[in-house]
């Protein structure tokens, strides 16, 4: 695909990033301290030896086929689009996936990476739980010792899929440090890898971090996106109009947007949280209110104030209540590839009741800011378009903070 | 010439190891800092390393992690420290300051103002934590050009390669890290502490100073003979989080906490240099 030659937008390769070092265009990178530098170089140069390895590739499409169940289905939903008005709206179902998530087809990826290295054991960071719940499924299956750095915050938040994780045989972590969210789990994460490194591989979640993180994340990730464009085309007969997809660090939305970038006729649009709205500063938009700084590794748009501290961000999805997001997006910003947009607290538990009632299929809230984009965005679309929304992952784990929304004890 | 240069020049001739001495600006409060930095002085530090207090600092183990935090609770910051340092010079024009950080609040100040108040604080020197040499060729000749020098970490699992990559944009000193892991963490291992200064030492001449896990005089004679100087970092700011515990407010009792601690270990590494 990349050997065609384009006829516009030719100054920007979407295959050329990010470079040797991790870069797309100013953002990504390693920014890390000495200690971590041997173990990302030893992660990279597996990574770069398995990639193109035909087993290895074959080994991680006999795990997404039958432990993930994939392809995971597109779906027209059509009293959705009725009810709503305007374009055609397909789920892209990742709500399916084995765990209930689209993390679990980066945690195998890597999984099979760790397999290779001969480290028994893993760590992991998460927010809403997704990760480490497909962080310990792997680790159980393939019998490694599973360590998952979770915030104290995101624990009350999530306790279901903490429960999860420790049937699985995981023992979850919490973090009290700084504001005891995901951003801190990472932090605990990289101090817990920096010190195990010889035992130790560190299955992150989300195409931010160090390089390779972003690119492998992202590689592991696009599994969405290639079955997606094949599915439109069988499926519809055309590529779609428009991708919509929640946006935390952005893995869900790098992993279905990066086979289409070529695309030009694909409008994309990311949607981040907008917590208690843009202008209360309550939020989690780095895109859409942040500017470029460093952390975790990589340098990319940030939530900090004016002394370069990192702020505390806010937002009803723990999976999204992150003050990063993955360099690429931040690159797709700037190229002006991808429009990156907001859905609030409200607008977001909404479309969770809309779409559960309407077509029987709950979104995760971190979903479910994609589905309310879908809609504002369908209905300004004519009824002959198409927009894929990426149904990153299903609701249930966020059945008590919508029942404790409504008042109700379960 | 640059302060840090002067010293170790000094104690070379001298034949005595470098001490140096890493608190946290505004920890735990923004008017305990200087009297500490003074009272290190007098108990026989030889640079200050003065850390800037950072919301994400993963390099570093729950003893600093917490000390960073109590200095951003009352919202110390890169600019304070700056302020600070030039507070120091008032009295103190020889003592070379080293500002560790990371790298995000200096990119918020913008790399040109940031040195522009370092130099004109009287900094010497900055180590930033997360800009590996690949990352920092424009900070560095920023540094270069005001004269100042950029420290670069290495650690037990650098390559050989990784060595000469870092020795040749580094300045001032080698700050070998003895342990894997973060700050305050574990048991020193002097073999492999001996053997990688060895092997640092044929790449640069630059003087090598140890640190992460010198907990005293003897762990800092230990490490002493091996290289050109200790950095002691965990064990002062442990004693000011018992302090800042207790509720202590006044900063004279916190200078004379850490000039206790480091007396000791000045103390060890100049006998260390006579028995030999």
């Amino acid at each position: 695909m990349s050997s065609n030659p384009k006829s516009s937008n030719s100054a920007v390769d979407f295959n050329q990033v990010p470079d040797t070092r991790g870069h797309f265009g100013p953002y990504g990178g390693r920014f890390v301290s000495e200690t971590l530098i041997y173990a990302l170089d030893e992660l990279e140069a597996l990574y770069r030896k398995l990639k193109d390895d035909p087993e290895f590739q074959a080994q991680f499409d006999y795990d997404l086929a039958h432990y993930v169940g994939r392809p995971s289905p597109l779906y027209f939903a059509e009293r959705w689009t009725k009810e709503t008005g305007g374009a055609q709206l397909y789920l892209k179902r990742e709500d399916l996936n084995h765990t209930g998530a689209h993390k679990i087809n980066n945690t195998i990826g890597q999984a099979l990476l760790a397999k290779h290295t001969g480290k028994k054991r893993v760590i992991a960071e998460t927010g809403a739980g997704q990760h480490g719940v497909a962080t310990a499924t792997v680790a159980a299956r393939l019998g490694l010792e599973c360590h998952v750095f979770m915030g104290e915050e995101d624990i009350h938040r999530q306790s279901l899929n903490v429960y999860r994780m420790k049937l699985l045989g995981a023992e979850v972590i919490p973090v009290t440090s700084g504001s005891k969210t995901l951003k801190d789990a990472m932090n605990e994460a990289m101090r817990d890898w920096v010190t195990n490194v010889d035992n130790t591989f560190y299955i992150i979640g989300t195409c931010a971090g160090p390089h390779p993180y972003p690119e492998l994340v992202r590689n592991f990730q696009s599994v969405i996106g290639r079955e997606a464009r094949q599915q439109s085309l069988t499926q519809a007969g055309k590529l779609p109009d428009a991708l919509v997809a929640c946006v935390g660090g952005g893995s869900n939305a790098i992993g279905l947007f990066h086979p289409f970038l070529e695309d030009e006729s694909v409008a994309m649009y990311g949607v981040e949280a907008g917590g208690f709205g843009l202008d209360t500063g309550k939020h989690a938009a780095p895109l859409n209110d942040g500017i470029p700084g460093v952390l975790h590794g990589n340098r990319t748009y940030l939530m900090e104030d004016e002394n370069g501290q990192i702020i505390e961000t806010h937002s009803i999805s723990a999976g999204l209540d992150y003050p990063g997001v993955g360099p690429e997006h931040s690159w797709l910003k700037d190229v002006g590839r991808v429009n990156y947009v907001t859905i609030d607290d409200d607008e977001a538990m909404a479309a969770f009741r809309n779409l559960t009632k309407v077509e029987g299929i709950m979104p995760a809230l971190e979903s479910s800011h994609a589905v309310a984009y879908a809609e504002k965005l369908a209905r300004e679309m004519d009824p002959d378009q198409m927009i894929i929304v990426n149904l990153s992952g299903r609701g249930d784990k966020d059945i008590l903070t919508v029942a404790e929304i409504d008042g109700i004890t379960v | 010439m640059n302060r840090i240069k002067q010293r170790f020049e000094s104690l070379r001739q001298q034949g005595r190891k470098a001490l140096v001495s890493y608190v946290v600006m505004g920890d735990p409060a923004k008017d305990v800092t200087l009297p500490v930095m003074h009272a290190l002085v007098e108990n026989g530090t030889d640079i200050i390393e003065l850390g800037i207090p950072f919301s994400d600092p993963n390099a570093e183990g729950p003893v600093i992690q917490k000390a960073h935090e109590r200095a951003l609770e009352h919202g110390s910051s890169l600019r304070d420290a700056l302020a600070l340092v030039k507070q120091f010079r008032e009295t103190d024009s020889d003592t070379p300051v080293l500002l560790m950080g990371y790298t995000n609040p200096i990119e918020r100040m913008g790399y040109d103002t940031f040195i522009e108040n370092a130099v004109d604080a009287g900094v010497d020197a900055v180590l930033t934590v997360d800009l590996p040499p690949e990352e920092a060729e424009e900070f560095n000749e920023h540094l270069k050009q005001a004269n100042m020098e950029n420290i670069f970490l290495l650690a037990p699992t650098s390559s050989p390669s990784r060595q000469k990559k870092v020795t040749d944009m580094a300045g001032g000193f080698i700050y070998y890290v003895s342990l894997k892991g973060v700050t305050g963490a574990g048991n020193l291992d002097v073999n492999s502490v001996k053997e990688n200064v060895t092997s640092i030492r044929a790449l640069t001449d630059l003087p090598v100073c140890v640190g992460f896990g010198i907990k005293d005089g003897a762990s800092a004679r230990a490490v002493a003979d091996l290289s050109d100087g200790v950095v002691v970092g965990s064990v002062l700011v442990n004693q000011i989080a018992a302090l800042a515990e207790q509720g202590e407010t006044n900063p004279a009792t916190y200078a004379e906490a850490v000039s206790v601690i480091i007396a000791e270990i000045r103390e060890a590494l100049d006998k260390n240099t006579l028995d030999k």
